[in-house]
């Protein structure tokens, strides 16, 4: 779960203690001046859970109220990625000396956190280490511990910090802190930054909460971005399903991510292009009824291959809910079925009797039909 | 992490309706399960599997070598974590959907403990013929027959299918091992390589891999120094970029863990990756045909069980 930079600030940043920059959140151009007012030079940043927001020219900086009023203006409703600006926040300009990266998040391969930290803040940490990997210093931590105060020392030895060492070491503690305590898969700030004051300030602040935590995270949880989904995909999201519409035409219904892609990328190799990603696998195999409603809710939709390997999944208990959805909806296109594994032949026995169809032996025919079907 | 029958078994979860339904399979196809754990019925059977409060009172009693975790994610740490600290060797966790810090949690007293994590998110261990630790249909005949090709699989319906088109060609299986789809496992795809290199029934091995983290690329490492035949299918070729397909291991982020870094590495190891899973079971006969041939491997003809 993906959250905007003024929420991962006060909820996460700030709570940990990690000082950020005063700022008002705005959703019309006049409170946006009215804020600058209290605050003085000011930058209008866009609010959405999405990089590349200066790019995009939803950041920029304003000396006055009026001025603040005008960008202000000029963010609200601009479309940066996927999503429409329907808020800015609006934060005290600093005078920026230095500019710092520093995040943690799972180190998968060693399956335990990792501190991160760089000299070349305000760049994407990708550039960074593509530009510069020897620029980025990491620390791997023990999850059953925190890291000690000495190994970040150690870390920020030899990067001439200067005075500002202390507060970076402190910051680095805290933010370790927030991310274990909030289940965070990714907990960035790029940049930090230190001002001419000498103050070290969060300017940026990236956030995303582990899907599976949530259920332990409700209080965060409640203010994660909810955008970014199509009206069908937060349909899937509140059967608990995992749906990802795409622009194809041939339908896809299968059982597990792996199979689910597998059948995506037959499709692709046989020249059709697929219209979804949804996948039943797991607990979930028990809802292929709403599940094949929503993969003919899809407009594009012109073909649909239904291809269960049952492990886990029962294939008899998901082709019934195909043939039950089937007829409530009787959709006018053509589908396509491969059916194996276990619960097999209960399976193939309903389709073939309820809804007269034969499945495929192969699933790579079915989808052969379907592409076909679908031209 | 190749089950023999010999291998006795713990049960956590054994109670609940995953746990008995899949329990009774297990034990049925030849699994020797020797203790269930839930320590709300200690002392109690449950088709005919005795219950005991905790792994650790199991393993005093009954001996334990490997256990499996029917047990939801909000559980899931504790549970493994007592089966480390228990002795527990080979731990399956099946579990889908468990918050990354108790996996991180998990595989921490694993390593402290010496104990393997098989998952999380894993479909489970077949040895066709002999037993299962999972939820995989090892006792469908038309998927697992006994054999001699090795399958690797993140995924356990596209190693199924997998499984059932090598069957359907005649290529029985020496082992399943399904590592799992989260993106920080226990097994990784080279651990289960090496363990079917080293596997002396093994004569052919198939990477079943998927989109994302680098394990694809590790194993391929390994399988530059590997002389049985080996032939992989990466699924999500065609997965838009930067969508999580499901699988949290599977997002493409930059060039890491792309379709076409795996393949690349995979090839240049000497690895065949084919397109689509039909294709499969050809390219393993064609790579059996050509180590028989040049005497790299001894051994019988394939299809014929040891």
């Amino acid at each position: 779960m993906n959250f905007e930079e003024h929420a991962a600030k006060s909820l996460i940043l700030a709570t940990a203690g990690i000082p950020v920059p005063r700022g008002v959140l705005c959703i019309t151009a006049a409170e946006a001046a009215m804020a600058a007012a209290n605050i003085g030079p000011c930058v209008v940043k866009a609010q959405v859970p999405t990089g590349k927001r200066g790019k995009a020219g939803g950041i920029k900086l304003a000396a006055s109220p009026d001025e603040a009023g005008q960008v202000a203006e000029k963010i609200l409703g601009m479309r940066i990625g996927d999503y429409i600006v329907e808020r800015v926040l609006v934060e005290e300009q600093g005078q920026i000396d230095r500019e710092f990266y520093a995040a943690v998040l799972p180190d998968v391969t060693a399956r335990k956190p990792m501190l991160l930290f760089s000299t070349e803040g305000g760049m994407d940490i990708e550039d960074i280490a593509a530009a510069r990997p020897a620029a980025i210093r990491r620390l791997s931590i023990d999850i059953d511990g925190k890291p000690a105060a000495a190994e970040i020392d150690a870390m920020l030895a030899g990067l001439n910090l200067g005075e500002a060492a202390g507060q970076i070491a402190r910051i680095l503690e805290q933010l370790y802190g927030a991310f274990v305590a909030h289940d965070a898969e990714l907990l960035e700030i790029n940049p930090l930054a230190l001002l001419a004051d000498g103050r070290v300030v969060a300017l940026d602040c990236k956030f995303v909460l582990d899907d599976a935590a949530i259920y332990r995270q409700t209080a965060v949880a409640k203010r994660g971005a909810a955008g970014g989904m199509t009206a069908l995909e937060k349909r899937g999201a509140e059967a608990g399903l995992k749906l990802i519409q795409l622009d194809g035409n041939v339908g896809v219904l299968a059982n597990g991510a792996g199979l689910t892609m597998t059948t995506m990328d037959v499709i692709r190799h046989y020249g059709g292009r697929p219209a979804n990603f949804l996948e039943i696998g797991g607990e979930a195999y028990t809802k292929s009824e709403i599940a094949l409603d929503l993969v003919l809710s899809n407009p594009g939709v012109k073909s649909l291959v239904i291809n269960f390997c049952g492990a886990f999944a029962r294939t008899d208990v998901m082709a019934d809910g195909v043939v039950r959805a089937w007829r409530t909806l009787k959709p006018k296109i053509p589908v396509f079925f491969s059916i194996h594994g276990t619960g097999e032949d209960e399976a193939v026995a309903l389709v073939r009797e309820q809804l007269g169809i034969e499945p495929y032996d192969f699933m790579e025919d079915a989808v052969q039909a379907a592409v076909k079907a679908a031209q | 992490m190749i089950v023999r029958r010999k291998d006795r078994i713990i049960v956590l979860g054994v109670t609940g309706k995953q746990g008995t339904f899949w329990t009774e399979k297990m034990m049925a196809y030849g699994s020797n399960v020797v203790a269930g754990v839930n320590p709300k019925r200690a002392g109690e059977s449950h088709i005919g599997v005795p219950i005991f409060a905790s792994t650790a009172e199991a393993v005093r009693t009954t001996g334990g070598d490997a256990a499996v975790m029917f047990i939801p994610p909000p559980m899931a740490k504790e549970a493994a974590v007592s089966a480390a600290q228990a002795g527990i060797k080979l731990l399956v966790v099946l579990t889908e959907h468990i918050p990354a810090q108790d996996v991180m949690a998990m595989h921490a007293a694993a390593a402290k403990h010496g104990t393997r994590i098989v998952g999380p998110n894993t479909a489970g261990l077949v040895t066709p013929g002999e037993c299962f630790v999972g939820i995989m249909p090892a006792f469908v005949p038309s998927v697992f027959k006994p054999g001699r090709v090795g399958v690797i699989s993140r995924s356990g319906s596209l190693g199924t299918l997998v499984c059932l088109n090598l069957t359907r060609a005649g290529l029985g299986q020496s082992a399943f091992i399904g590592i799992g789809g989260d993106p920080m496992l226990g097994t990784t795809t080279r651990d289960a390589l090496q363990a079917l290199d080293e596997d002396a029934r093994t004569e052919a091995v198939v990477i079943v891999g998927e989109i994302g983290g680098a394990m694809e690329e590790d194993a391929a490492a390994y399988a530059k120094k590997m002389r049985k035949p080996m032939v992989a299918f990466i699924a999500g070729a065609a997965a838009p970029p930067n969508r999580k397909m499901g699988h949290a291991g599977a997002i493409v982020t930059g060039n890491a863990g792309s379709y076409a870094s795996k393949r690349k590495a995979l090839e240049s190891a000497g690895v065949v990756v084919v397109d689509t899973p039909s294709q499969i079971a050809a390219a393993i006969a064609a790579g059996l045909r050509t180590s028989h041939h040049s005497g790299k491997i001894a051994g019988q003809p394939i299809g014929h069980s040891a």
